[in-house]
């Protein structure tokens, strides 16, 4: 069991681990594991409170919350860039917070890391750059301009090897340190909001590249960010964290349908479907008392008891002349979930609370006199 | 002008050329190595040693609230010891250069201090020794300020070697002390400026030209 492993760590299994990285313990068992994690700054600052959970290996895991949560610190200590004041963290069952300097090189050197703003040298070239962590741990100049140009060709920078940072765009700065977080050919990639600083449309092609990496060598990547629209866009995990508290944590697509805590549901507004503002406006909370009039609906499906698609018959089984008037439906890891908010005719409503009207939650929002 | 003062002319800008450059590669190679230490045991630097820090700051600022003219004095009997006698030109590097070192380590280390805490720390991530972080992050990163700063100290030096005549080096700020002042030959101590003003305005262009070569920032 990892946690007796863990009690002894040594520099033996560390070394070992690095020089075949293949032969690593089960695939079964956590890549890294927090244990109780503590962080106080000078000055009594709690920016973390005794949090646990485990990382899968080979999954893509995120790591969410406001800023100011905690989520830097805890990504900062799977490398030790920063020590926590309590509890452990676990790589392949080793305790981190026990390795020494050397151990903690080796180590680092299977962790590779990607930054908000990207973080590359401007005195050196993309090849340079990119080749330095190699040249400092003692590889070949042949050996290190092979797997530079390996590393430039994967991220689709093969032409701007010589090129000094400061020519490029955000988005081909990140490519370059996405190449340099890789040249060590690394088990873990930690990604410390790598996207915030791109616009939207680079963001899309970073986190697509990032899931490619994820598909194609296997590693397990740890993201953090403060956009659920990254999250959605590549995490298997994801993790909430609010004021250094572990809020909740599971697969994406059931943390995004039934979120628990109210900072996830804060972090998910932008992309919930509400109600429009219009139609808020002319909401009554009664029927209109001379009859006629709709009422306004907003169904919930979370992706629980329909994941293979909302079946729009049950919509209609509520009323056939229902009306779609806001929503969406996404789907999520092979989950169909989403809102939508429809109209239906105060008349047809009594009669219908049907059968096959089935979303997984659903409430009456309110009513309008006549159409909407 | 008469070949003897021509002459004079010459010995005279070979003695600054020298006094100058032998204090200014003393002065940059200890200042940087200073700088270096002041930075990486600072708290929160690669090597953090509070005491050792606060006690070669003190050092450092002792260097530099004595103005140069009186250092050359009180530290006749150290320029003594170390190179045999209190007069001449090397009688002036000593005094020249320690000046120099404390200036330097002071100019140097704002730009060691510049260098993007970002960039250390992916340094740290990508398993970089200490050592390495120094060698191939803060030093490189550095290096257009820090050119910066050694032009700024060449011309401080110029401006410095100028007094060394009170312990018989010579030079050119000598030439015109003795020969401009003292001997009322206004025509002298005009030249002499305009050679200064030539002297330090190349050095100044050809520092600015060296730091925007090594200057990939933009």
């Amino acid at each position: 069991m990892l946690w007796k492993r863990a009690t002894a760590p040594s520099a033996a299994q560390l070394t070992a681990a690095n020089l075949t990285p293949a032969a690593s313990p089960d695939p079964s068992s956590p890549h890294i594991l927090f244990d109780g994690m503590r962080k106080t700054y000078p000055g009594g600052v709690e920016a973390l409170q005794a949090v646990s959970f485990a990382i899968p290996r080979g999954s893509v895991f995120g790591i969410i919350g406001r800023s100011g949560a905690g989520k830097s610190t805890l990504l900062r200590a799977i490398n030790m860039l920063e020590r926590p004041s309590g509890g452990r963290v676990l790589v392949d069952g080793i305790d981190v917070g026990g390795l020494g300097e050397e151990d903690l090189v080796r180590l680092r050197r299977r962790i590779g890391m990607i930054f908000q703003h990207f973080n590359l040298l401007s005195a050196k070239t993309v090849r340079e750059n990119v080749g330095l962590p190699l040249k400092v741990a003692g590889v070949g100049a042949a050996e290190v301009r092979r797997r530079v140009d390996d590393l430039l060709d994967l991220v689709g920078l093969a032409d701007k090897a010589e090129v000094y940072p400061s020519k490029l765009s955000g988005g081909q700065k990140q490519r370059v340190g996405i190449a340099r977080a890789l040249v060590h050919r690394p088990e873990i990639l930690l990604c410390d909001e790598a996207t915030s600083a791109l616009d939207p449309e680079t963001t899309h092609a970073i986190l697509g590249l990032l899931r490619d990496i994820n598909a194609k060598l296997g590693l397990t990547i740890v993201l953090i960010t403060h956009d659920m629209a990254v999250i959605r866009a590549i995490c298997d995990e994801v993790m909430v964290l609010d004021r250094g508290h572990r809020v909740e944590h599971g697969p994406v697509w059931s943390v995004f349908g039934t979120p628990q805590g109210d900072a996830t549901r804060a972090l998910l507004r932008p992309l919930r479907h509400g109600l429009p503002d219009d139609i808020a406006r002319r909401l009554q909370p009664d029927p209109p008392k001379q009859g006629g009039g709709q009422a306004v609906l907003s169904l919930r499906f979370t992706g629980e008891s329909h994941p293979e698609g909302i079946s729009l018959a049950s919509l209609l089984a509520l009323a056939p002349d229902a009306k779609l008037l806001h929503g969406g439906i996404d789907r999520i890891q092979g989950h169909a979930q989403g809102d939508l908010v429809i109209a239906v005719p105060v008349a047809a409503m009594r009669s219908a609370a049907g059968s096959r009207f089935s979303p997984d939650s659903w409430k009456v929002l309110g009513y309008v006199a006549d159409d909407v | 002008m008469s070949p003897t003062m021509f002459e004079r002319y010459l010995r005279a800008f070979g003695e600054t050329l020298t006094m100058v450059g032998v204090s200014v590669t003393i002065a940059i190679a200890s200042g940087l190595t200073l700088a270096l230490l002041l930075v990486a045991t600072a708290p929160g630097g690669l090597y953090p040693r509070q005491r050792f820090n606060k006690g070669l700051s003190v050092v450092v600022n002792v260097f530099r609230a004595v103005p140069f003219i009186i250092l050359l004095v009180a530290l006749l009997p150290f320029t003594r010891l170390i190179v045999g006698t209190t007069l001449g030109i090397w009688a002036a590097i000593v005094p020249l250069s320690i000046h120099l070192i404390a200036f330097y380590t002071r100019v140097a280390q704002v730009s060691l201090n510049e260098v993007d805490h970002g960039l250390i720390e992916a340094a740290r991530a990508m398993g970089f020794r200490r050592w390495h972080i120094v060698r191939h992050v803060i030093l490189p990163e550095a290096l257009p300020g820090l050119i910066g700063g050694m032009t700024v100290c060449v011309i401080a030096m110029i401006n410095a070697s100028a007094m060394a005549g009170a312990v018989g080096a010579g030079g050119l700020g000598d030439l015109a002390i003795r020969y401009g002042y003292e001997r009322y030959e206004t025509q002298v101590l005009f030249e002499i400026i305009a050679i200064l003003i030539v002297l330090v305005t190349s050095v100044q262009f050809g520092g600015e030209w060296l730091s925007r070569r090594v200057d990939h920032r933009r």
